[in-house]
C-alpha cells in the first residue's frame, strides 16, 4: 500500500482517474470538466490523459446531461455526471428522480442505471446565492438513489470509485469547504477490501452522547466532542457517510450505549435527513434514550447571504450547545403545549 | 436499404453536404407568421410549403426528384406490406380501445389517423437502430415486433415497461412529455463512443467497425407539444454540436390533449430545426411512402456522419388524446372530417387499387390478417398474470439494499398476521 498527502479534491480526481483506468466504459459528462479541469479543478488533467470521448465537455444544460447520461447507460456506459454546484442539480431534478431513479423499477430490471451524479454541496464558503445548498432531503426521499457524502480524501477516492462501480445511481455529495483539506490517501485500495459504502463509521469513540454527521460537519462534530472532553462529556461521533441507505444499526449500536443522539446537518431542519434518524432512533432505542433526540441543522430558509451563514451553518457552539441540551445542561428549548384541546379544536 | 452501391449513398458521398438541408430550410420559405391554428397543407404533391408528399390524400403519386430515390426499391408488394401494417395497426388500436371500454385495460391513447406516421419512419428502421418513444407509437412497436399481452401490459396497470428494451431495441413508453429524446440523444454519443473504443482497439465496441462511421442510428418520437419541452431543446442542442447519429421524429398531430399547436409555435415546427443547425423536413405525415423517404434519408444521414434531422410529421390525431379524454369539448366535428378526407390507410388502397394492385380478395386478406392479430392481441390480455404483491418492492435496486428487503419483510409478516387471524392473508 502507498499512500499520498491529497487534499480532497485530489483524493476525487485519484479516484477518478483509477475508474477511468479501470473500466472503459466509464465516462465523465459536465460543464467545463475537459480543458479546465471543472470550477473546483477535480477533473483536473484527465481529458488529457483519457480523451474528449471519455471526459467530455457538455452543453449548459443540467437536464441535458442527466438525459444523456440516461441513454449511455441504456448503451453500456456508467456516466459520471459532474454537477458544477448543488444550486443548479435542480433543473435536472425531473430526468434524476422520474428516470434515473425509476428506470431499473420500470424496466424489471432489464436497465440499470450506473450513474454516479457529482454534487459539491452546502456553504461555508461565502458562495452566491445557489451555490451553497444542501439538498440531500430530495434524493434521499427518491426511492431507487443512493446518496453519499464524503468527509476526507481517502474516503473521497475510495467511496468514489465504489459508487462508479455499483450498478445503481448514486448522488455524491462533495463538501465544498473541505476540497482543500489534506489527508493521507491510498489511491489504489482494492474495493473488495473497502467498507461498504453504506457503511457508517464511528470516528471518535465516547460513552456519553452519541453525535452523528457527514461531509463537512464531521469535523465540526469532532471539534465539539474535543472541547466537550475538556467539559466532563465523553462524546462519540459517527461518520454517516451513506445517508440512503444510512446505516442505522450502527447509530442504534451506538445509542444504545450512549444514550443520547444528537444530529447535524446543514440542510433544513423540517423533513431534513435528522428527523428520519431521530424517529429511527426513537423507534429503536426508545428504552435506553435519556433524553430526547436533538438536531443542530440550517434554519427553515432559503441559504441567507454569505454574510449571514455564519447564523445558518452550524458550527462548533451550536454543536456543544446541543449535545448540553442532550446533557440536560440546558433547556431543550422546543416549545411545549401552549393551546387547549378546545382551542386546538376552534 | 442504404449499401454502398446505393444511388442514396452515391448522392450523399458526392454531395458532401445533404440536398434536404436546403429542401429543409426551404421549407420554412413562408415567413409569414402562423395562422392561429395552422390550416393543412394543400393536397397535390406540389405543397407549396415544402411539405414532402408523393402520394396524395386521392391516392395519386406524384414523382419528387428529391425523394422518389429514397422508395425506389418500394414495388407494388412492398407497398402492400406497409398498407398491411397500417390496417393491422388500425385494428389494434380499434382492439385496444375497446378492451379498455371492456375494462380489461386501465387507460389506452389511441393512435388512429398516425398509423403512416409511425409505419413509414418505423419501416425505415434497421434492426440494430434503437428507438425512443412517447406513449402512443404502438405502430412503431408493432414494427418492432411487439405484440400481444406485451402492448398492453403497461395499459392494464401491471408493470412499467411492457418489453425488454434491449430485446425490442425500443425503450419502454415515455410519460414526461419530450425526456425521452435526451435519452436518444445520449445512446447515439454511446454509438460515436464505441466507435472510438473501436478504432483505438482496446474494447469490443456494438457493431461499429474500425474507421467506419457508424452503423447504428436512433430515433426518437415526441409530438408538437413536447417540442415545448426544454428536454427537447436541449435534446436538439446536444444532438447538434456532438453531430450525434439520431432523428428527431415529431408527429405533428395537431393537439396535444386540448391545446392547439400555434400555442407549442408561432411558427411551422420545423423551423425549430434551423436555430440548431440541423437539417429540418417537414413532411405528410398521412403519406407513408414520402415518411419511409424522409426517415430513410435522415437515418443515413445519421450512419454517415451528418448527425441529427428533425421531421415534422403532419398528422391528425382523430380520436382522444387518451380514453379518458373528451375531444369534442375542444375541436369541432368539421376538422375531424376534414382530416377523415386525408386518411393514411384508404389513399393506400385507392392508389394500389389504381395501380390493379390490389383488389377485393387482396383487401379481405388483409382485413383477415389483422383481425387475427386483434384476435391474438385479445387472448393475450387473458395471459397477462397480476402481479403479485412482492412486486412492489421489486428491482427498485440493482444491488442488494438490507434496508429495503427489511422493509418488505415486515410488511409479509403484517399480510402474514391476516392468514392467522382469518385465514387468509397473502
Amino acid at each position: 500500500m502507498t499512500t499520498q498527502t491529497l487534499t480532497l479534491a485530489q483524493g476525487l480526481n485519484a479516484g477518478l482517474r483509477q475508474a477511468l483506468a479501470d473500466d472503459d466504459h466509464v465516462v465523465l459528462l459536465g460543464e467545463d470538466i475537459g480543458a479546465l479541469g471543472g470550477v473546483f479543478r477535480v477533473t483536473d488533467g484527465l481529458q488529457r490523459e483519457f480523451g474528449p470521448r471519455r471526459v467530455v465537455d457538455t452543453p449548459l444544460a443540467e437536464s441535458g446531461i442527466l438525459g444523456t447520461a440516461i441513454g449511455m447507460s441504456y448503451r453500456g456506459y456508467r456516466p459520471v455526471v459532474e454537477i458544477q454546484f448543488d444550486g443548479f442539480v435542480y433543473v435536472a431534478f425531473d430526468q434524476i428522480v422520474s428516470q434515473v431513479a425509476k428506470m431499473h423499477a420500470r424496466t424489471r430490471g432489464k436497465v440499470p442505471m450506473p450513474i454516479t451524479i457529482r454534487i459539491p454541496v452546502a456553504g461555508g464558503i461565502g458562495a452566491a446565492e445557489h451555490h451553497s445548498e444542501s439538498p440531500e432531503t430530495y434524493f434521499v426521499h427518491t426511492a431507487g438513489l443512493r446518496v453519499v457524502s464524503v468527509s476526507n480524501p481517502q474516503d473521497a477516492s475510495t467511496v468514489l470509485r465504489q459508487a462508479i462501480a455499483c450498478d445503481d445511481p448514486v448522488i455524491f455529495f462533495e463538501p465544498k469547504r473541505l476540497y482543500h483539506v489534506k489527508g493521507e490517501v491510498d489511491a489504489a485500495v482494492d474495493l473488495a477490501d473497502a467498507p461498504p459504502m453504506s457503511a457508517a463509521h464511528v470516528v471518535r469513540p465516547g460513552r456519553d452522547v452519541t453525535v452523528v454527521s457527514w461531509g463537512s460537519h464531521v469535523a465540526t462534530a469532532i471539534d465539539a466532542a474535543e472541547a466537550m472532553a475538556d467539559d466532563g462529556a465523553s462524546v462519540e461521533v459517527i461518520d454517516l457517510r451513506s445517508l440512503s441507505p444510512w446505516d442505522a444499526d450502527a447509530v442504534a449500536e451506538s445509542v444504545r450505549r450512549t444514550g443520547r443522539l444528537v444530529v447535524v446537518h446543514e440542510g433544513p431542519r423540517q423533513v431534513g435527513v435528522g428527523a428520519e434518524i431521530c424517529a429511527t432512533v426513537t423507534e429503536r432505542c426508545f428504552e435506553h434514550l435519556e433524553a430526547p433526540p436533538v438536531r443542530v441543522t440550517g434554519h427553515d430558509v432559503p441559504y441567507p447571504p454569505a454574510k449571514l451563514e455564519g447564523h445558518h451553518v452550524p458550527d462548533l457552539d451550536r454543536v456543544c450547545f446541543g449535545i448540553d441540551q442532550v446533557l440536560g445542561r440546558v433547556p431543550l428549548d422546543v416549545p411545549t403545549v401552549t393551546r387547549t384541546a378546545q382551542e386546538v379544536a376552534a | 436499404m442504404p449499401s454502398t452501391t446505393d444511388p442514396r449513398t452515391r448522392r450523399l458521398s458526392r454531395a458532401g453536404h445533404d440536398s434536404s438541408v436546403d429542401s429543409a430550410h426551404g421549407g420554412a420559405r413562408d415567413h409569414a407568421p402562423a395562422p392561429a391554428h395552422p390550416a393543412p397543407a394543400p393536397d397535390g404533391a406540389q405543397t407549396g410549403d415544402g411539405t414532402v408528399r408523393l402520394i396524395d390524400a386521392d391516392g395519386v403519386r406524384h414523382p419528387d426528384a428529391a425523394y422518389d430515390r429514397w422508395v425506389e426499391d418500394v414495388d407494388h408488394a412492398a407497398l402492400r406490406e406497409l398498407y398491411e401494417d397500417m390496417v393491422v395497426v388500425r385494428r389494434i388500436d380499434t382492439e385496444a380501445t375497446a378492451l379498455q371500454r371492456q375494462g380489461q385495460l386501465a387507460l389506452w391513447p389511441p393512435l388512429l389517423g398516425q398509423e403512416a406516421a409511425q409505419i413509414g419512419s418505423a419501416r425505415a428502421l434497421e434492426t440494430d437502430d434503437f428507438v425512443f418513444s412517447s406513449y402512443r407509437e404502438h405502430g412503431v412497436a408493432h414494427v418492432r415486433g411487439i405484440a400481444g399481452a406485451d402492448l398492453l401490459r403497461v395499459w392494464r396497470g401491471v408493470t412499467g415497461a411492457g418489453w425488454d428494451p434491449h430485446e425490442a431495441r425500443m425503450a419502454p413508453m415515455q410519460v414526461i412529455i419530450g425526456a425521452q429524446a435526451l435519452h436518444a440523444v445520449g445512446y447515439a454519443v454511446g454509438i460515436l463512443a464505441d466507435q472510438e473504443t473501436d478504432e483505438r482497439g482496446e474494447a469490443p465496441g456494438s457493431g461499429a467497425t474500425a474507421g467506419a462511421a457508424p452503423t447504428e442510428a436512433v430515433i426518437s418520437y415526441f409530438g408538437d407539444g413536447a417540442t415545448s419541452q426544454g428536454d427537447v431543446a436541449e435534446a436538439f442542442t446536444f444532438a447538434s454540436t456532438w453531430t450525434a447519429p439520431v432523428v428527431f421524429f415529431c408527429q405533428n398531430n395537431q393537439w396535444a390533449i386540448s391545446e392547439p399547436v400555434s400555442l407549442q409555435s408561432k411558427v411551422p415546427l420545423v423551423e425549430r430545426a434551423r436555430g440548431y443547425g440541423m437539417p429540418g423536413v417537414r413532411v405528410d405525415g398521412n403519406d407513408v411512402l414520402a415518411v419511409l423517404a424522409v426517415t430513410r434519408e435522415a437515418l443515413h444521414r445519421a450512419r454517415t456522419g451528418g448527425g441529427p434531422t428533425f421531421i415534422e410529421a403532419v398528422t391528425y390525431r382523430r380520436g382522444p388524446h387518451t380514453t379518458a379524454d373528451d375531444p369534442t369539448r375542444y375541436r369541432t366535428s368539421a376538422e375531424i372530417e376534414h382530416w377523415e378526407a386525408r386518411d393514411p390507410v384508404s389513399r393506400v388502397a385507392t392508389h394500389l387499387r389504381s395501380e390493379g394492385a390490389l383488389d377485393d380478395d387482396g383487401e379481405a386478406r388483409v382485413q383477415a390478417a389483422a383481425d387475427a392479430v386483434a384476435a391474438e392481441l385479445r387472448a393475450g390480455v387473458t395471459t397477462i398474470a397480476d402481479p403479485s404483491w412482492q412486486d412492489v418492492f421489486a428491482d427498485v435496486y440493482a444491488e442488494p439494499h438490507a434496508e429495503l428487503e427489511a422493509e418488505r419483510d415486515a410488511y409479509a409478516r403484517y399480510l402474514d398476521g391476516f392468514a392467522t387471524t382469518e385465514g387468509g392473508g397473502r
